[in-house]
């Protein structure tokens, strides 16, 4: 069956099937190919210059003559990348922790209680995800210079512990979840509490780790926020600590590269290790409401 | 029994929501409101001048700044990475939806820049577009040398005014001088190479999963070509995905370019890289004039909300077919 299958058709050329066959895969594959290099281009030239000397790395060569693992130390002596780090991997750990929290609890109440007005309100969270960051940004610091909240981890971490996205992003995932369940947990005798905790929480994981990853990526990354909230380097979290870098110490590009390396590295690992639930999480986010 | 419950859900539910609702209150929802107040006064955080209210001063002067009209330009200039980001997230979903082997690795390298995107990435941008020294250069001109064009300059990159349409920097007019590619085309180069692979790609990915196989086969017995396929069945397939992706990426472009700005070119040169997110940033933030900076903030959202009703409007009749 198999064998008959593979003979070529009656009156067609051995090379047509084959091109029939294969040969479309062969083009696709090549611009894949073609576009993955150029993805990976960028990313190949900054590691390998974060390995040369200095006076290497304006040579058209991209591989580096003299190899030079000891500029990594360096970027931690020169700036205290060590702190930026903690600093951007605490805020981001809190920041999360509180997001979700929040956003499922919240969520859990959008999704699966009844209670009056809640499609209105509900609308009033989707109508602010138009609104663009920068107009709330300007009262928020204004508030946080009132509460003496500038150059602070709670001025850090507050005001991004909340999030009309991740609310929808929970709500969504919850809504998913079939409604005969929390029914046989209310005939069961639990309460909402209970009903949130043990069924509902555990059954909506896939989107809760999206989120816990989502947010996780856009807090460790921000930029906006802290660049106007944060004066002092102790707490400099790694972004602003790059800018500061490149400002101030611009022309080592070996030891900046190596400083960006140390920057992407954590989000390489996060990103192989979650993926699988991150593209549901994603596609599961642009449903309509 | 009835009303019993819904009372106790009205409970739980103010329980539950609270935590986020109050925090959205405090740090979206009133801050909103605020701004619109405070866009009616000239508030100034250095107090040059007495506070005071001034109606619609700061609008009307903003409609007469040149600066905000020429930033506008150059946000909408920087715009033209959208429809290319996008058509390239549809080409590459349409490559990878083949289910050919090693699918999964292409997905993962094209996702990385979108992963790791920041002012790590933009630094290293930075370095690539350096004009005498950095790979994209080294790269053209050996290319230029190879076909004997010694003579043609490569791109001075973020140091350059040049742009496609030839526009003077001071936009006063078309001259041969500026044209070319300069730093707001890199701009938008790095912004499609960050995007083509990542939330639109796996988004078109998801879509076109669930066209129909069915619907690709009778298209086949009709005698449709491969383009005529995709032009008439698996595109209208795709339309609430589009749909949706434009608006976000829209939306995303009006209020984009501060990062870029900040890290790579500072706004410049002669201010062509400055978008309405820098200028409201270097307002609120470097010069304090939070009343004004307030207005242009809301003048942007309401650009975003006037395009996001008439592409649902237009949109709306498309989508019910």
């Amino acid at each position: 069956m198999t064998r008959a299958a593979r003979q070529p058709v009656e009156g067609t050329p051995f090379r047509g099937t084959w091109w029939r066959r294969r040969g479309r895969f062969v083009v696709s594959h090549a611009v894949l190919v073609l576009l993955a290099a150029t993805t990976l281009l960028p990313f190949l030239w900054m590691v390998l210059a974060s390995f040369k000397p200095l006076a290497e790395v304006e040579a058209l060569n991209p591989i580096p003559s003299e190899w030079r693992p000891g500029n990594y130390p360096e970027v931690f002596r020169q700036i205290s990348f060590g702190r930026y780090y903690f600093n951007s991997v605490f805020v981001a750990a809190w920041v999360t922790f509180l997001q979700c929290l929040t956003c499922s609890m919240a969520g859990y109440a959008f999704a699966r209680l009844r209670w009056p007005g809640r499609d209105t309100v509900f609308k009033l969270y989707l109508a602010t995800l138009m609104i663009p960051g920068v107009v709330t940004m300007i009262p928020n610091y204004t508030l946080m210079v009132r509460l003496h909240l500038l150059d602070s981890y709670m001025g850090l971490i507050v005001p991004a512990s909340f999030s009309a996205f991740g609310t929808f992003l929970m709500r969504q995932f919850m809504l998913t979840i079939h409604p005969s369940l929390d029914e046989a947990a209310v005939i069961d005798g639990a309460g909402p509490w209970q009903i949130f905790r043990h069924v509902i929480l555990p059954l909506a994981r896939p989107g809760l780790l999206a989120l816990m990853v989502f947010t996780f990526l856009g807090t460790y990354g921000s930029f906006f926020w802290p660049l106007v909230l944060i004066k002092s380097d102790p707490l400099r979290t790694l972004p602003i600590g790059m800018l500061f870098f490149d400002t101030v110490y611009g022309k080592q590009t070996n030891l900046l590269m190596a400083a960006s390396v140390m920057n992407i590295v954590p989000l390489i690992v996060l990103f192989i290790c979650t993926q699988k639930f991150l593209v549901k999480g994603i596609q599961l986010g642009a449903v309509k409401g | 029994m009835r009303r019993a419950r819904a009372r106790t859900d009205a409970v739980a539910a103010l329980a539950f929501l609270a935590p986020n609702f109050v925090g959205f209150l405090v740090f979206t929802a009133g801050p909103v409101l605020f701004s619109l107040v405070v866009s009616f006064s000239n508030w100034n955080l250095q107090r040059t001048l007495p506070f005071q209210w001034i109606g619609l001063e700061n609008f009307r002067e903003l409609f007469t700044d040149r600066e905000f009209w020429f930033y506008f330009f150059n946000t909408l200039y920087m715009m033209l990475g959208v429809p290319v980001a996008i058509a390239g997230s549809l080409a590459a979903a349409l490559l990878l939806s083949q289910k050919l082997r090693g699918m999964i690795v292409y997905r993962t390298l094209f996702y990385l820049p979108t992963f790791t995107a920041g002012v790590a990435l933009m630094i290293l941008w930075k370095s690539l577009y350096n004009p005498d020294f950095g790979p994209i250069n080294a790269v053209l001109n050996a290319c230029l040398h190879a076909v004997g064009l010694d003579s043609v300059e490569a791109p001075r990159w973020l140091g350059s005014m040049a742009n496609l349409v030839g526009l003077h920097p001071e936009a006063t007019g078309l001259t041969w001088k500026y044209w070319g590619l300069g730093a707001r085309d890199a701009l938008i180069l790095m912004g499609v190479w960050t995007a083509i692979g990542g939330n639109n790609m796996l988004l078109y990915l998801a879509a076109l999963s669930n066209v129909p196989q069915e619907l690709h086969e009778a298209a086949q017995i009709d005698g449709a070509g491969k383009w005529a396929t995709f032009r008439h069945v698996t595109w209208p397939q795709l339309a609430p995905t589009t749909f949706f992706i434009v608006i976000m990426s829209v939306i995303g472009g009006l209020q984009g370019g501060f990062e870029q700005a900040r890290v790579l070119t500072q706004g410049g040169p002669a201010g062509i890289t400055t978008t309405l997110a820098y200028y409201i940033y270097n307002k609120a933030f470097i010069e304090f004039q939070i009343g004004y900076a307030s207005a242009v903030a809301w003048v942007l959202f309401m650009l975003i909300f006037a395009f996001t009703l008439v592409h649902w409007k237009l949109a709306a009749k498309e989508l019910n077919y």
